[in-house]
């Protein structure tokens, strides 16, 4: 959560793979992607586990607090740009996800528009499968403008 | 009691950073373009404006208020419940720091004083800051408290002063009121979220309003001073903001089951310099490197 180091790259803090999202295999299911999720999903639960000893000090205890939720922030920091991932934080509703967004990501002025969603509702591509998700599209440079040449006389090119 | 050099001297004052809005980019952030500190000090050294010496005793009591609760707000950091917490309570006092800055810039403009000299080089009794200002931190649903209070007054104040006749008094507050507005929502936000949570948190929430209570009566307090300015349209007179107050708080404890509590009204006397003991500390902290190394910076 550290999206500002560089202000002038304001989604640089934000990362292929979300932390608490559902991943889900790509391609046909191999024991390596299983393991690859069986690992991830005990990963997050032990940050969950971290997270709750570490927050539930001051306002009540630890047993009957839950941890607050992982929440992802989208910024859009122009009219007329796309809202692009910042980042993540906790909060413990919607309401105050927008607010800690508010907070947290748009300090210098990097924004006009937020974003909330919950972590566990974005559902992503597994890294782990990353291989076969996304090789068909290597070497076909026929799918992009750049392959084919100019016809002679068309104009705004 | 405004001078007219002290309306007229603001043709530029809230253009702020050179460029501002003409040099946005669809790509590129910027800092934005708002009144800084440094503007309003920039102005009074040059002398494009210097306040009455009535508007400077005022703008000294809301830049001590701000000033104060900075210090405390910022005793939060690192301290707060969560990160995400922490953060929101450091921005609030920022824009605290910043209000304090821009009062005390523009008071000392009367005296030949910068910003420093008056938050770092006054003595306890020489402090305008009304006492709700200076109570004690104590746990979250206390500062909760504390700035739920304050941040009502100062929005029904502030939004008030932005038709003060004195033009500078009127620029810092159409700044000041957009972030108090803010930071109304922060503490109405968790004053609902405790009082509608657990057995415990309510049980805090209301130990945090039935302590900062007894401080609202001195923060509606008319005097001499103000009923002066009041009467100029420099300033409006405290107690017209209580009954739009009332009716606002009343509003959010309803909605999170809270009642205002029955307790006695504290004396106050923090805009005649009597202060409480808490305030003495919270110099000590705030004052002591200035003067260990007068001039320092870094």
């Amino acid at each position: 959560m550290s999206p500002h180091g560089n202000p002038d790259v304001p989604a640089s803090g934000a990362s292929d793979v979300i932390r608490g999202a559902r991943q889900v295999s790509a391609g046909p299911p191999t024991a390596e992607a299983a393991a690859t999720e069986a690992q991830a999903a005990s990963t997050t639960s032990a940050d969950q586990a971290n997270i709750s000893t570490l927050s539930s000090e001051p306002v009540g205890h630890a047993t009957e607090n839950a941890a607050w939720g992982l929440w992802e922030v989208f910024v859009r920091s122009n009219r007329g740009l796309s809202h692009v991932h910042a980042g993540s934080l906790h909060a413990p509703d919607a309401a105050m996800a927008l607010r800690n967004a508010r907070d947290l990501y748009t300090r210098r002025n990097e924004g006009v528009s937020v974003w909330v969603v919950p972590a566990e509702a974005i559902t992503s591509s597994d890294p782990g499968t990353k291989g076969a998700f996304f090789e068909s599209p290597q070497g076909k440079d026929y799918r992009h403008a750049t392959y084919y040449t100019k016809s002679e006389g068309v104009k705004h090119l | 009691m405004t001078s007219p050099d002290s309306i007229t001297g603001h043709g530029n004052i809230s253009t702020g950073v050179a460029g501002g809005d003409s040099n946005a980019s669809a790509t590129r952030i910027t800092p934005g373009n708002a009144l800084r500190p440094e503007d309003i000090a920039l102005e009074v050294r040059t002398g494009l404006t210097k306040p009455t010496d009535d508007v400077a005793e005022y703008a000294l009591r809301l830049g001590d208020d701000a000033l104060i609760l900075a210090q405390r707000l910022g005793h939060w950091i690192s301290r707060a419940p969560e990160l995400e917490e922490d953060v929101a309570l450091g921005n609030i006092a920022l824009d605290q720091l910043g209000h304090a800055r821009s009062f005390l810039s523009y008071a000392g403009g009367a005296w030949g004083k910068s910003e420093d000299d008056l938050a770092y080089f006054r003595r306890e009794h020489e402090f305008r800051s009304a006492h709700l200002f200076e109570q004690p931190n104590g746990d979250f649903a206390v500062t909760i408290a504390r700035q739920f209070l304050v941040s009502y007054y100062q929005y029904e104040l502030y939004r008030r002063l932005t038709e003060s006749t004195d033009a500078t008094l009127a620029a810092i507050s159409a700044k000041a009121v957009k972030e108090v507005d803010y930071h109304r929502d922060h503490s109405a936000q968790w004053i609902l979220r405790l009082g509608n949570g657990t057995d415990e948190s309510r049980r805090r929430m209301i130990h945090g309003i039935r302590l900062m209570w007894p401080y609202v009566n001195e923060i509606f307090e008319d005097d001499e001073l103000v009923l002066r300015l009041a009467q100029s349209g420099a300033a409006v007179a405290p107690s017209s903001l209580r009954d739009d107050f009332d009716a606002l708080i009343g509003e959010v404890l309803a909605e999170a089951g809270l009642e205002v509590p029955e307790v006695p009204a504290a004396p106050g006397g923090g805009r005649r310099g009597q202060h409480s003991e808490h305030l003495g500390y919270i110099l000590a902290e705030m004052q002591v490197l200035a003067r260990e190394h007068p001039g320092a910076s870094w």
